[in-house]
């Protein structure tokens, strides 16, 4: 008995080293020459970046904000479970004194007639040059591309919420249920998530493949965001940041968003 | 040796069927969990760990406390500590078996766990966690396992278990080190933004372990014929103290820095926590529990006619560990997210279906512990009789 039983232990043992190997040796495996097709119109940028400018939205009025959000929660089938516990944003607005809370003062929100204390701005995922999310992230669900893209593959993610913790902006959300149910229209287009993932704004990833400006972007009638590549020196984002006075939300943390707003 | 455990008096089967039922419970509600997802719990957007990360994080303290056992006895050949060095040991398999079962209930997707390991990532400190966390699980198991056995059959323990035991030793100090710096790196969380976090980690974990063994030993003095001997408690008596009073002054220093330094990131937490904040903090009540249980703890172990009274010595340990609970427990994690970075105040409390989950958890712990002590206790009684 004690025999056979020392016989399987062994077996057993030599099996998993065996599978463990495989897996090691899979790791050290070449790469093959990429078998997808890129798509001729795709948009191609070194860094991705995004200008909002907070000036133009005030002239717009609150509708073009709504705007925004709709086309990109829409597009992102990003459900609507009404309530502000377990709900899922992409996009949307926070009161410039939340959004920018380092910068609250009540002299400083003098500087239109209305008082800017209040005033809605649009927020989303800066996607980060140094991004605290990637850093944390124990599986490489979320990860940053060449281009500056701070991605989530919400099929590896398996929702320890460490990236959520991690973000300081507060731009992840988790699916704390069945998101399916609460998606007032579904967009076939775009892949549905389920319960217990992560996930954030993308950068319309899927639609810069096919040469499309981000959805907020492309439901602006103004030009009140501004989407582009920082690394090219004649781009629309590079000649705004030019002309205007632009600042980020929390630069002091060393997170390098990419997001700008001008103010 | 297992079988030791199937045997026992009415109070000890009646204490494992009690432990199945908490277990149950538990485990029924994790069902629950899993097909309506982590929305049954009162964590959210703002809040986004509560109790069970907490509990993690507590007991990986609990668990990294058997080095205060197993240094002085291994190291320092301090003998006194040969009848209770197991019982630390067993603690810490335990403990470390909550641990990970709570990092598990705390997985949005747990079918997924395994990508962990699938897609190594080294600059995570959860990566590390696990590593480290599943390390010390498999070096306490088989150290407790392998000199229990051979004390049985009255040898010595193999030669091959010393380095294992040393190695056991920093490996203590690092699962509540990496556990801390789940924490202590993160920009724009404030709360956790201390290079002190680390050291108050081990200072509580080296307080709140050794007061529940000393629990254990008075309870086991009484009700079994295990005596663990009175310098044995009292040597551990005194750990408690100097890591109390340490754990305290610690968290001293980060209400120095906060409040000398006036930077609202910071401040705003603690705030919440013990005045509230903008009208919320259902918080307030248990941070000032925590702060009475602390300081009569405190005053009940450094005083040298009270800790060595076992009544009162009892009294004392209970307040850390409980002090210490909340601490580590609730309002570390919690607090965290409070505000959030937008400073927002979202408020958080446990549902009934994430405390039954919690309570199962713990149940597994304690039906693990008492099994592991039953065995150890039998087959010292085989052995003295």
């Amino acid at each position: 008995m004690e025999q056979t039983r020392r016989t399987f232990l062994q077996i057993a043992g030599l099996s998993a080293l065996g599978f463990a190997a495989h897996s090691a040796l899979d790791a050290f495996a070449v790469a093959g020459p990429s078998d997808y097709i890129v798509d001729p119109k795709a948009l191609k940028g070194k860094r991705w970046a995004m200008v909002v400018d907070v000036k133009k939205f005030i002239q717009s009025g609150p509708d073009a904000l709504k705007r925004c959000v709709e086309a990109c929660h829409s597009t992102h089938n990003v459900p609507d479970l009404g309530n502000p516990k377990e709900e899922v944003k992409w996009l949307w607005t926070e009161p410039l004194e939340h959004a920018f809370p380092e910068q609250s003062s009540e002299y400083l929100h003098d500087f239109t007639k209305e008082g800017l204390k209040g005033l809605p701005v649009l927020v989303l995922c800066n996607h980060c040059d140094n991004p605290p999310c990637v850093r944390v992230c124990p599986t490489k669900a979320t990860f940053k591309r060449e281009d500056g893209l701070v991605m989530m593959d919400m099929h590896r993610c398996i929702g320890c919420r460490y990236c959520m913790a991690g973000c300081p902006f507060g731009a992840r959300s988790l699916n704390w249920r069945d998101p399916r149910q609460f998606i007032k229209t579904q967009n076939p287009d775009y892949p549905m998530r389920t319960r217990g993932v992560v996930e954030k704004c993308t950068f319309c990833e899927e639609r810069l493949a096919i040469g499309l400006q981000p959805a907020c972007v492309e439901a602006c009638k103004n030009k009140e965001l501004v989407f582009g590549d920082m690394g090219d020196p004649n781009s629309q984002v590079r000649q705004l940041l030019k002309t205007n006075f632009a600042v980020r939300r929390k630069p002091q943390l060393g997170t390098q968003p990419q997001v700008y707003y001008i103010v | 040796m297992l079988e030791k455990a199937l045997t026992g008096t009415k109070g000890y089967k009646a204490w494992v069927i009690f432990l199945l039922i908490v277990v149950g419970i538990g485990f029924l509600n994790y069902l629950r969990q899993l097909t309506v997802g982590l929305g049954i719990t009162g964590m959210s957007r703002n809040v986004s760990w509560g109790l069970y990360i907490g509990q993690f994080t507590f007991l990986v303290g609990v668990a990294a406390s058997a080095v205060m056992l197993v240094l002085p006895y291994y190291l320092h050949n301090y003998k006194v500590f040969g009848r209770v060095t197991i019982l630390g040991e067993f603690l810490a398999v335990a403990s470390v078996t909550m641990c990970l079962t709570f990092i598990i209930v705390d997985l949005g997707r747990p079918d997924r766990a395994f990508n962990v390991l699938l897609y190594p990532t080294p600059n995570s400190v959860l990566f590390w966690d696990m590593v480290v966390l599943n390390g010390y699980l498999f070096l306490n198991i088989v150290i407790g396992w392998v000199v229990l056995g051979c004390e049985r059959r009255g040898a010595p323990p193999p030669k091959w278990v010393k380095p294992l035991i040393y190695l056991s030793i920093p490996w203590a100090v690092s699962i509540h080190t990496v556990t801390a710096f789940l924490y202590a790196g993160l920009p724009g969380r404030g709360f956790w933004l201390t290079a002190l976090m680390a050291p108050r980690f081990l200072a509580s974990a080296f307080a709140s372990g050794p007061a529940l063994l000393i629990l254990f030993c008075l309870f086991l003095r009484k009700y079994t014929k295990f005596d663990a001997g009175r310098e044995a408690i009292q040597t551990l008596s005194k750990i408690v103290t100097y890591a109390m009073v340490i754990s305290v002054f610690f968290i001293a220093c980060e209400f120095f820095t906060v409040y000398y330094s006036q930077i609202p990131e910071h401040m705003h937490h603690f705030g919440y926590l013990f005045v509230g904040l903008h009208g919320k903090g259902n918080l307030v009540p248990l941070m000032w529990i925590f702060a009475a249980l602390a300081a009569i703890a405190v005053i009940l172990m450094v005083n040298p006619k009270t800790r060595n009274n076992d009544q009162t010595l009892a009294i004392g340990c209970a307040c850390v560990f409980f002090s210490l609970w909340i601490e580590k427990g609730v309002s570390l994690v919690v607090g965290g997210f409070i505000p959030s970075p937008l400073e927002t105040i979202t408020q958080y409390a446990p549902t009934l279906p994430e405390m039954a989950i919690t309570l199962g958890v713990w149940g597994l712990g304690f039906l693990i512990l008492t099994i592991l002590y039953k065995v150890a206790l039998s087959v010292r009684y085989e052995l003295e009789s």
